[in-house]
């Protein structure tokens, strides 16, 4: 059999193939070949074969055929074989491979092999996808060779052992005594690679980081020695001494400082130091820099020392260098919680990069102006927002609006401006607006009393203009159907009233029920809104006349309503005008996220002692009993939510159902503990019927973390309840550390069977990001056994994309909650 | 680090490193679209980019895309100073480095890759210790004497000491 071809010879002819198919074709033969000399055991030509194999697999052509020729070069004595060999197990032999375990052996062999060339190519395979099984294994044999005194071997080791410790972590412990003189090397491989064992032992235990700590004054020393040394050719990158040591040595500062008193004090002059004498003409010089902020502004620095941290931030703003100023706009997002007013002196440069070509740095300056928005800035600030609302990419629009919506809510200088900046979101975005926006701004016009007629003036104006926007034409054709009356009476104040007349209204009304523009949700909200007017407008007979053409609609929502209102008209006329009756002021729940302030109220503050809040509560409780019933059987709840919106008391279980769009609770009712179904409804107005649900302000009990995991921590305060002290009431506040936002958070919890258990609706079910915000929810326990309190909680949510479980015990309660 | 992949600017892959297990599916799945994503993107934007719940460093270097995909707590700037050292010890090595170089010898760019980073962490930060290692590991490539030596059961600490005094500068 003639010898297989060379590598090279194979790469040149693939790269003559002129189409997909010819090169498929020549990758064909070749594995033929190469298939039946494997068959042979042909030991010569196994190397060659192997190289050839991996170029077609890099191409995309299947090469599980070699996986078992690899393990034979990598047991093979030729050094070339077992170059080969492991270079194909590691781009062919991941932990996912049943062969995988096969090369534990070999590798182990190679780890002891007397050739330093050799043990460097099984810890580098070992290093770079070892599984969890292998790394046990040989866990042994990488702490030998990191005491040995070969810098070359040591490296390696050390970066191995990183990914054993990444596998197995309860191996950590093993390497603990072979650390102790990593520090003293003078080489810098070893010594780099030691700093990243160091930093990731101390990221995975608290133990560890503690031990560690002492080292401090030894890092502070190298690094010191780095930048005070003079020129050093082997290290030196444009100027600067081993930037990667430094950056590394920089950020295990960052985390033996964190929290920590002494130490954070013992790297203040160091990083002082490097934070002014580092050069910043070239990326290199920069990215030490900004370790250096990102360290500064994680320990306990003195204020001095974070002032020009930022600043250094606001100077990285201001560079030419694009990938500078991302990264300045990131770490500014991660402290304008901590140190808002030195963020906010950069506010305008930040607002410029919202008109960057960059689209993460557009993202990135959009998420910081909305973090830096506060009563002073709103006008300003809103402005360019909703600027860059028009120009920015699709993508874009739905968060920025919603931010806008967040912002104005929270900051609105004047209703008049809240609502003519709602309208300008709608009408420029208004297909990219999010869905729960409607209603929420429903409720916002709707408590907006004097605004009405100037809100319905201008809605009804958008529609004229535009009635593609579904968000838009939804809220338009609301407000239509309440304020109809104002509308065409011209009463408004804020502007100069338009003539219109009923037809003209309606006209527009119908227009959107025929309109292949609208969705059906807007189809059925125009409907209602002309059902509405039937009891604001004169020309009744018209409205009848519509009503009942869509009793015959092939959309059985809108059929449903059709028939429903025909009825009313027909044998329940009387109830009409009591039915369709402007809509109360709706209270603004807990429910709808984190702005708990503005509109509704005087009331939120004086709530929490306020007795007259009580008979509101006492109400939705038998009201909530009936809607259990309506919606027949319902499998979610035996535990009331007390947080349902006042309606209309007349309304009755059936206009809820047909004006059931507004979902005022904002997020779904989560579900409650397992534990104990509440067969006593009495249980519910137990603690409220003499006194107010928040009782002593004065809390003796002291709050508790009850869990901190992944960015989210949940504390959890206690009050206790006078009437009955063996009632415990908890609020949890879960708040969110992490870079993006958990949603669709849900709280459950369980208690042993001693203890009962009453879970009130949380605030909202998102967890805003960086603590900018958090979810309460309040529970209460009953405890006439006076037991020790444990509980079990589980979380869910949403994080980055995926969807988060977890399970914990709290077990930390403080005697007094429970004695 | 958890993954390096260099790719032409037809969108051919021309080096592939895994730092995280997973699925030929998986990564076959990951190539295609962070290559498309990355070739979208105009020549005056940054070099860094998210994805999926990842931070993607990349830079061109003629006709090659390096392109690095690091974790939340990497820091970004160092990571192109990473890549700009790879491309410099490439061309140290084969001269004037051209994505030829890398397409007909690209087990030795994985063998170059592989003495300076491990585990996705640099484990030597002087390019003169890099190359000196590959050079040396190059000769004992070459070496046929060398190669008879190793022999199994033949490990006497004599051949040890030999061995390193031959090969150490």
């Amino acid at each position: 059999m003639p010898a297989p071809i060379r590598l090279r010879e194979l790469i040149r002819t693939i790269r003559t193939a002129r189409t997909q198919a010819e090169e498929r074709e020549m990758i064909q033969k070749e594995c033929a070949a190469i298939r039946s000399s494997f068959r042979e055991e042909d030991n010569t030509y196994r190397c060659r074969n192997v190289a050839k194999l991996l170029y077609m697999h890099m191409l995309g052509y299947p090469a599980h055929f070699g996986q078992l020729e690899c393990l034979k070069l990598i047991a093979s004595q030729k050094f070339t074989d077992k170059r080969i060999g492991y270079l194909g197990a590691m781009l062919l032999l991941d932990e996912r491979q049943d062969v995988h375990l096969l090369m534990t052996n070999c590798i182990k062999n190679d780890l002891n092999h007397s050739t330093q060339y050799v043990q460097g190519l099984s810890l580098c395979t070992l290093g770079c996808m070892g599984s969890s099984e292998m790394c046990r294994d040989l866990a042994g044999e990488v702490e030998k060779l990191l005491k040995t005194s070969n810098s070359y071997l040591r490296k390696k080791a050390a970066l191995c052992a990183v990914h054993v410790i990444r596998k197995v972590p309860e191996l950590m412990e093993m390497f603990l005594p072979a650390t102790k003189n990593l520090l003293s090397e003078k080489n810098h491989g070893v010594l780099h690679t030691s700093v990243v064992l160091l930093t990731e032992m101390c990221e995975r235990s608290p133990d560890m980081l503690s031990h560690f700590r002492k080292l401090v004054p030894q890092l502070v020393r190298i690094l010191k020695n780095l930048i005070m040394s003079g020129y050093s050719p082997e290290h030196d990158v444009s100027g600067i001494s081993d930037p990667f040591l430094q950056v590394r040595i920089l950020r295990l500062l960052r985390i033996l400082g964190k929290g920590d008193d002494d130490s954070s004090e013992a790297m203040n002059d160091i990083l002082a130091q490097v934070a002014t004498n580092t050069e910043t003409s070239k990326n290199v010089g920069n990215a030490i820099l900004y370790e250096t902020v990102l360290t500064i502004m994680d320990i306990k620095s003195e204020s001095g020392l974070r002032v020009l941290a930022i600043n250094i931030l606001g100077r990285f703003l201001l560079n030419n260098d694009k990938n500078i100023r991302y990264v300045a706009l990131t770490s500014l997002l991660k402290t304008v919680q901590t140190d808002h007013n030195a963020v906010q002196r950069h506010r305008s440069t930040i607002v410029d990069c919202l008109k960057d070509l960059d689209v993460s740095i557009k993202r990135r300056a959009m998420e910081l102006s909305f973090a830096l928005v506060n009563g002073n800035n709103i006008r300003g600030m809103m402005k360019e927002l909703l600027y860059f609302l028009d120009s920015c990419d699709p993508d874009f629009k739905a968060d920025c609006a919603s931010g806008i919506f967040l912002a104005a809510e929270k900051y609105a200088p004047s209703k008049r401006w809240h609502i003519d900046t709602i309208m300008r979101v709608l009408t420029t975005a208004g297909s990219y607006v999010r869905d729960d926006s409607v209603p929420n701004l429903i409720q916002l016009i709707t408590n907006s009393v004097e605004m009405h007629a100037y809100t319905v003036q201008r809605l009804y104006k958008a529609l004229l203009d535009d009635i593609s926007q579904q968000p838009l034409v939804q809220v338009a054709s609301w407000c239509i159907g309440e304020y109809g009356d104002l509308l065409v009476s011209g009463q408004c104040e804020e502007e100069e009233p338009i003539q219109v007349s009923e037809d003209e209204v309606l006209d527009v009304l119908e227009g959107l029920l025929v309109s292949n523009l609208s969705t059906p949700v807007t189809r059925a909200y125009s409907l209602t809104a002309i059902m509405k007017l039937s009891t604001r407008f004169s020309s009744v007979n018209r409205i009848k006349k519509v009503v009942s053409i869509y009793g015959s609609s092939i959309d059985v929502e809108l059929q449903q309503r059709a028939v429903e209102y025909n009825a009313l008209f027909k044998k329940y006329d009387h109830m009409r005008p009591a039915l369709l009756e402007r809509m109360p002021i709706m209270e603004k729940t807990a429910s709808n996220g984190p702005t708990d302030i503005v509109q509704t109220n005087g009331e939120t503050d004086s709530t929490i002692l306020d007795t007259k809040h009580l008979p509101n509560i006492t109400q939705p409780a038998s009201q909530a009993n009936d809607l259990l019933d309506l919606l027949g059987g319902n499998d979610v709840v035996p535990v009331i939510q007390t947080t349902v919106p006042t309606k209309p008391a007349s309304a009755g279980g059936e206009l809820l159902d047909l004006l059931g769009d507004l979902s005022l609770t904002g997020g779904p009712t989560p579900t409650p503990a397992p534990s104990v179904p509440m067969s006593q409804p009495s249980f519910l107005l137990d603690g409220l019927t003499s006194q107010p649900l928040f009782n002593d302000i004065a809390a003796v009990i002291p709050p508790m973390t009850a869990y901190n995991k992944n960015g989210l921590k949940i504390e959890f305060t206690f009050e206790r309840s006078n009437p009955n002290p063996n009632i415990a009431v908890i609020t949890i506040h879960a708040t969110n550390s992490s870079e993006a936002d958990m949603t669709e958070f849900v709280f459950q919890a369980a208690v042993p069977k001693t203890f009962q258990l009453q879970l009130l609706s949380p605030s909202s079910n998102v967890v805003p990001a960086l603590n900018q915000g958090s979810v309460t929810q309040v529970i209460r326990v009953l405890n006439p056994q006076k037991q020790q309190l444990r509980m079990r909680i589980k979380l869910t949510y949403t994080h980055k994309g995926s969807p988060v479980q977890d399970l914990a015990e709290v077990n930390n309660f403080p005697p007094q909650s429970w004695q | 680090m958890q993954f390096m992949l260099l790719f032409s600017r037809q969108g051919k892959l021309r080096l592939q490193k895994w730092y995280v297990p997973l699925s030929d599916k998986e990564k076959k799945k990951i190539t295609r679209e962070l290559v498309q994503t990355v070739l979208a993107r105009k020549p005056k934007m940054c070099s860094f980019l998210e994805w999926r719940d990842l931070k993607i460093v990349y830079k061109r270097y003629a006709s090659l895309y390096f392109c690095c995909a690091i974790e939340d707590q990497d820091n970004e700037l160092i990571t192109l100073e990473i890549i700009h050292r790879y491309v410099e010890l490439l061309d140290k090595y084969f001269g004037s480095v051209c994505e030829l170089d890398i397409i007909f010898n690209f087990e030795k760019a994985y063998f170059i890759l592989d003495e300076f980073l491990l585990g996705g962490e640099a484990q030597e930060t002087s390019k003169k210790n890099v190359l000196k290692a590959i050079e040396q590991a190059d000769l004992l490539q070459e070496n046929l004497d060398f190669q008879i030596r190793l022999l199994p059961g033949v490990l006497s600490p004599n051949i040890s000491s030999e061995s390193t005094g031959l090969f150490q500068s």
